[in-house]
């Protein structure tokens, strides 16, 4: 499917928390009541700059009972090809924008008997709205929380105010670090372990789960990747029959909408697989950048994520 | 419109029948003149006005009998009714979708009115008007599931999402094709369609789980699935088959019109907004074959289907020993005429019989 189902709302709070992250309110343009989610849910969020169009899934992290309003938090990437940087600096309180339904590809196994969450900077973001979905049912939750920095910590006053107990805080240049093995070791029977944060976190903590003996399906992970700039390079689509140029700072996904050609695509962050692509012909190099192709696919040059990797190299064909 | 609901039996003496207007809307599932696997999903988002696929949940004529029958089941097996512990939430977000679309489908029958979490629902079919907390299981008679199942024609099967698989964790399950919930219960897509025959080397498992999984709030989909019923028994169920399966003996040259029915389901998908479950109502529609004829299309293009039909399908659909009595009786309404695509009747437009 192209995309969830559309909601058009605007934007009636924008609060910069620190140096980097900024928090955003969408409410309905109709006044009317925003569907219920769960938690870990996210929405892709459409932004028109200029020519472009720009369209990056972002976590909800308000309560998911509350149909009056969601909020996401953005971290600005000033590396990046300038989704975060149009939401820090062009959008303003009042505009119009459109979301997609929430899509949640980073759901609570509500099976489990404690949810430990692991949070890496502005992955802290889905946790929010799970802790209150669990609170709502008096689930057993802990939270483990690196930032980076005393300032940088978004909603650390927040969590340790509400939740002394179960959050637990480390800043990186205070060289905090989380035990992990050890904490691991100390969970009950039916913990499900939750990570999400920078792809080395959660390699880190999949690779020691896995070494402790943790059983894969014990072990939820998400991360999102906005699709970073690149050289450009040209593609051609056998099945419509074209040649596309592929720019500095649009996806190949993006590429491939703007010559007007179907795609399909749901989280555009690397995830979900739905734009998974066939590899027809290439003589050169792939930039695979998603989550959700194996590593011997990623090797065997038969498939590629259009929404988050490139290509460099001479000649790319796509079963598009 | 108002629905004038039979008062009907679907066991012992059999009094169910279909109106004239039952017959018009039924959901014949052929919409060519052939019949093979396939994962023919579509959207579920209204359709022609007054046909199953208009509102979200379909009431019809048989509501008020159907839930009757339902209740005998439960009292009868009680198993039949299940939902694992992590499913309560995804009862709760069934109960919501199925009290809101009704409210808002059918006014004149059903009232939902919401003032924070405290709900009250009135159903004027069954003469229902309870207030309870939304959330709380200590203000409803049975579990949330239960309790909207219990009010909601077809059957619920509620599945869990995780490891990029569904399982059957939940359900309400009674008017079933020979399938068992107790049975299922806690098994993987991949599980509970291991027995049917054909789909898992043409691959349709695989890519249908891959459809699913990707259902999304806010987007249902829908498709139909067909068996044949002697008598019009809702309940056909394993736990019961001494008591049914030895009826398909009972089916004759001179009473197969009316004993022989196509039993059709309408099967749609929602995706659970709190829980992430995905909910599958399984909407069992039966018609006579003499009914069923009274549209000259169905009546060639049901012959060519079953005709051609592979002996494996007509094997697992339980047809296969009445098949020639079957095809003896079908034959007399197909003239051999052309047929127009698709599933609807087509009464204005398709020749009569030729005889």
């Amino acid at each position: 499917m192209s995309g969830a189902e559309k909601i058009a709302v605007q934007v009636t709070d924008i609060v910069p928390l620190n140096d980097l992250v900024t928090r955003f309110k969408f409410e309905r343009v109709d006044g009317g009541l925003l569907p219920t989610f769960s938690g870990g849910a996210h929405t892709v969020v459409e932004m028109r700059d200029g020519e472009v169009t720009r369209l990056n899934p972002y976590s909800l992290m308000s309560d998911p009972m509350d149909q009056l309003a969601y909020t996401i938090s953005v971290r600005r990437d000033d590396e990046g090809r300038g989704g975060s940087l149009f939401m820090h600096n062009n959008v303003k309180v009042g505009d119009e924008m459109t979301i997609s339904y929430p899509v949640n590809l980073f759901s609570l196994d509500l099976r489990a008997k404690k949810h430990l969450f692991l949070a890496g900077g502005i992955g802290i973001t889905p946790f929010l709205a799970q802790i209150k979905q669990l609170e709502r049912f008096n689930g057993n939750w802990e939270l483990h929380y690196a930032c980076r920095t005393e300032s940088l910590g978004s909603y650390v006053d927040e969590l340790t105010d509400r939740h002394p107990n179960e959050t637990h805080i480390y800043y990186d240049d205070q060289d905090d670090k989380i035990d992990l093995t050890k904490l691991l070791d100390g969970q009950p029977l039916g913990t499900h372990v939750y990570v999400c944060g920078p792809k080395g976190m959660i390699e880190w903590v999949r690779k020691t789960a896995a070494s402790e003996g943790w059983p894969r399906e014990a072990i939820h992970h998400e991360e999102f990747l906005a699709p970073q700039p690149g050289k450009p390079f040209e593609v051609k689509l056998a099945v419509s029959n074209k040649v596309i140029q592929v720019g500095e700072t649009e996806s190949l996904l993006e590429a491939i909408e703007r010559a007007g050609i179907h795609a399909p695509y749901l989280c555009r962050g690397g995830a979900c697989g739905q734009c998974e692509t066939r590899v027809i012909d290439y003589t050169g190099n792939f930039i695979h950048r998603d989550h959700w192709l194996d590593d011997d696919e990623h090797a065997n040059g038969e498939k590629i994520m259009p929404c988050v990797s490139r290509f460099e190299g001479k000649t790319l064909v796509l079963d598009r | 419109m108002t629905i004038q609901f039979n008062d009907e039996t679907f066991r012992d003496d059999y009094s169910f029948y279909n109106s004239e207007r039952a017959i018009k809307r039924f959901p014949f599932p052929f919409h060519e003149d052939n019949y093979m696997y396939s994962v023919n999903m579509e959207q579920h988002r209204g359709g022609p006005v007054d046909s199953v696929y208009e509102k979200r949940f379909d009431v019809d004529e048989h509501y008020v009998s159907e839930m009757r029958d339902r209740a005998e089941v439960l009292a009868d097996d009680p198993l039949r009714c299940q939902s694992l512990p992590h499913m309560t939430l995804a009862g709760w977000d069934l109960l919501e979708l199925i009290m809101v679309s009704k409210s808002e489908d059918y006014p004149d029958l059903f009232e939902l009115h919401r003032d924070g979490d405290n709900w009250r629902w009135v159903n004027k079919p069954l003469g229902i008007d309870d207030s309870f907390v939304f959330l709380d299981e200590t203000t409803l008679p049975y579990g949330p599931m239960e309790y909207i199942t219990r009010q909601a024609q077809g059957d619920f099967c509620v599945l869990d999402q995780r490891d990029d698989n569904l399982w059957m964790d939940a359900g309400t399950v009674t008017t079933q094709a020979d399938w068992s919930l107790d049975f299922d219960i806690g098994m993987n897509f991949f599980e509970w369609h291991a027995p049917v025959p054909l789909a898992h080397e043409k691959g349709i498992f695989v890519r249908a789980l891959k459809f699913l999984l990707n259902i999304q709030q806010g987007a249902p989909a829908r498709r139909l699935n067909w068996t044949m019923t002697v008598n019009p028994l809702l309940d056909t169920s394993p736990e019961n088959y001494h008591k049914w399966g030895i009826q398909k003996t009972t089916v004759t040259p001179e009473n197969i019109g009316s004993k022989q029915h196509l039993r059709v389901e309408l099967q749609t998908f929602f995706r659970l907004p709190r829980s992430n479950a995905l909910v599958f109502p399984i909407r069992c529609y039966l018609c006579s074959f003499q009914d069923l004829m009274t549209a000259p299309k169905w009546g060639r293009r049901l012959h060519r289907v079953i005709r051609d039909l592979p002996e494996e399908l007509a094997t697992y659909k339980g047809f296969i020993d009445n098949r020639p009595m079957i095809l003896d009786y079908l034959s007399k309404f197909d003239d051999g005429l052309p047929t127009s695509d698709g599933i609807w009747p087509d009464l204005e437009t398709e020749p009569a019989l030729k005889t």
